[in-house]
């Protein structure tokens, strides 16, 4: 789950940071009501999630009112690498004298934590590594030890920080490091972190992806929830608990399993269509989920026809073809189906699914032939 | 030979009292696994499908002298679970259960590592780990496999490592081990434990590796290949046409900033002499071939 900057500041003040006072704010009227109550001058922020909003033009910094209304009105609205701005956030300017990085994010390949401290921050660390790898500082925490002050000094001391910068760099990374372990998060990022002219550090921008699994253990997570931004296809899939992804082609896929249907996309895209969606259906392919799963995809006016790939482990593919028949007489399907079924009792389905065929509903023996189907059914 | 099960391995179920647990518990006892204990704090002394239950993993080594696990605990319970079996002795611990907290994974596994270096643990979000004919723990379904070998199986994914199972067996092709690691960001086993343990496998003699976008694992599995692997591999990367940024549904299976690509890994495994197909199917019949010339 991604986070708006906004609420990766709430988050991260929540674990005693210094971040800057502000408003989140849907509207200009809105943008400078909340100026006029912060005092200017402000920062007028897009809030999307994606990277690179200076550039795009979506921070702007405002002296007075005047300029809030007329930067909240560019802003709203403005295309961020095909995010729509809907909602600004206007905060107290700050005076920055310096510009850091830090993060933490789990290193898979030696499956402890990785922090990342750079004095060279405010530009993607991605261009740092590649254009002065030693300016970054890397420590690897052992999530049964934690991070240590002791270690923590060593990393910043590594990073070559200015004097002025290091107690408050290591108080803000013993904050950041508990926010991230006790929040569940996947990635905690803060670029930039500034030294103001008055020496103070300061956490200027806020990225934080938390770990949808450990919502049970933190119930106010609902609210990121509700503002992950998705097409209308995905709300309408995770709204009945589909693990969904939606892509740009014609052929609607479902498929058991994560795998098998990251797999089924690839093979209909390599038979030269293209998928209209990623969509595992998990283990229970009964009639209800099955329903729901062709409701998703009828409603994509994009798609053109609809591949259904099954391969029946516990599954059973008597209990799929039931299930694939009551769901069509409940949803009227508008596109022809091609349905691949092996696995568990697939001749019992393949039976039951017989008398059913004609040219809505289509068979096909293996994965590579159906996908060929369905693309041909797609043109 | 089979690698970390075989006919003799006793395996306890933590969960066994749960849906899940009964039904796959009594599917892999069918099958011919020894089931010999299951865990529930609160219902000791009762029995589940003739299975006795005991309070703690511990009791239920003491009793039946078990050597696995097997845990179908809700992910909130995992951690403790994954715990209590280390320090009660269990050798092989397996995690089906799925949504387990990544930082949990990543504690566990230090701890494991740290405390329980001999424990191998497997997930968790894993199908289980068969050997055909022998033994069964987890939720594959046994009939989709043929005993015997000569090919070991590694998987990331559930459904594609019985699509594996499936295709081999049409072919007539037997499976002395088909261990599923799961595609979390964390495995407990990673390819590498499960291709060092099929290399010394006398009776495995090729191996098949299904892997998908996300992370660097089979990045380093085709570093490991090139450096100690003497037995021909084939190999599919479930992903291919994945959009970066968007997770495929397993929480490790996701390209961001450019890395964890299937084009990246496909071609690192053909660098070390891995024949990677473009789809399961050629993957299987790549492994055919090898197998008709061995």
């Amino acid at each position: 789950m991604d986070l708006f900057e906004h609420q990766g500041k709430e988050f991260f003040a929540q674990y005693g940071m210094p971040v800057s006072a502000g408003e989140a704010v849907f509207s200009v009227d809105e943008a400078v009501a909340a100026a006029e109550r912060l005092g200017t001058p402000v920062m007028v922020k897009a809030q999307v999630h994606a990277g690179g909003r200076g550039k795009a033009g979506g921070v702007k910094f405002a002296a007075d009112i005047d300029a809030v209304r007329e930067h909240a009105g560019n802003i709203l609205g403005l295309d961020i690498k095909g995010h729509v701005v809907e909602r600004l956030w206007i905060e107290e300017a700050s005076d920055i004298a310096e510009e850091y990085y830090a993060s933490f994010t789990l290193d898979r390949s030696a499956k402890t934590h990785l922090g990342m401290l750079s004095k060279e921050g405010g530009i993607e660390i991605e261009t740092v590594a590649v254009e002065n790898p030693d300016a970054i500082a890397k420590i690897w925490v052992d999530p049964v030890d934690g991070l240590t002050e002791a270690a923590c000094r060593q990393w910043v001391a590594e990073a070559e920080l200015p004097e002025a910068a290091v107690e408050g760099t290591i108080d803000i990374l013993l904050k950041l490091y508990t926010a991230y372990t006790e929040g569940d998060a996947d990635m905690v990022e803060i670029n930039p972190l500034i030294l103001t002219s008055a020496g103070k550090v300061h956490v200027l921008d806020a990225k934080v992806t938390l770990d949808a699994n450990s919502e049970y253990r933190h119930p106010d997570y609902q609210q990121y929830d509700e503002t992950q931004v998705r097409d209308e296809r995905e709300a309408a899939a995770h709204s009945h608990g589909l693990q969904y992804v939606g892509l740009d082609g014609t052929v609607g896929v479902i498929a058991n399993g994560a795998g098998l249907a990251m797999s089924t996309v690839d093979v209909v895209n390599q038979v030269g269509g293209r998928a209209a969606n990623f969509l595992d259906i998990g283990g229970g392919a009964n009639a209800d989920v099955m329903s729901a799963a062709l409701q998703v995809i009828n409603n994509d006016p994009s798609v053109k026809s609809i591949f259904i790939n099954i391969f029946g482990g516990i599954t059973r593919g008597d209990v799929v073809a039931e299930g694939i028949i009551e769901s069509m007489k409940r949803v009227n399907i508008d596109s022809p189906i091609v349905i691949r079924l092996d696995g568990t009792n697939a001749e019992d389905g393949r039976r039951l699914l017989e008398p059913q065929l004609g040219d809505d509903l289509v068979l096909e023996d293996t994965m590579l032939s159906a996908a060929r189907r369905a693309v041909e059914l797609a043109k | 030979m089979s690698i970390f099960v075989d006919e003799t391995t006793k395996v306890v179920y933590q969960g066994l009292t749960g849906s899940q647990g009964s039904y796959y518990g009594r599917l892999n006892a069918e099958y011919g696994t020894q089931v010999v204990a299951g865990t529930n704090p609160k219902r000791a002394g009762i029995e589940v499908n003739g299975v006795p239950i005991f309070a703690t993993v511990a009791e239920a080594v003491e009793a039946t002298g078990a050597t696995a696990s097997c845990i179908f605990i809700p992910a909130p319970g995992v951690k403790g679970a994954v715990m209590e079996a280390a320090e009660a002795g269990i050798e092989l611990i397996v995690a089906i259960t799925e949504g387990v907290p990544a930082h949990d994974e990543a504690w566990f596994f230090n701890q494991l590592k740290r405390n329980h270096p001999d424990v191998q643990l497997l997930g968790p979000n894993c199908p289980g780990i068969i050997s055909p004919g022998k033994c069964n723990i987890g939720i594959t379904a046994g009939h989709i496999a043929k005993a015997g070998g000569p090919v070991g199986i590694v998987s990331r994914s559930g459904t594609l490592t019985y699509q594996a199972l499936y295709e081999l067996k049409q072919k007539g092709i037997g499976v002395t081990t088909c261990v599923g690691i799961g595609g979390d960001p964390v495995p407990g086993t990673s390819f590498i434990d499960c291709l060092s343990a099929f290399e010394v496998d006398p009776e495995t003699k090729a191996v098949m590796m299904i892997g998908e976008i996300g992370g660097s694992a089979e990045e380093e599995a085709a570093e490991f290949i090139k450096n100690n692997m003497s037995k021909p591999i084939s190999s599919y990367i479930a992903g291919v046409t994945a959009p970066a940024g968007k997770k495929m549904g397993h929480a490790g299976a996701i390209v961001s900033g450019g890395k964890g690509t299937a084009a990246a890994k496909m071609e690192a495994l053909a660098d070390a002499g891995v024949r990677v197909g473009n789809n399961p199917t050629e993957a299987g019949e790549l492994m055919a071939e090898i197998v008709a010339g061995l």
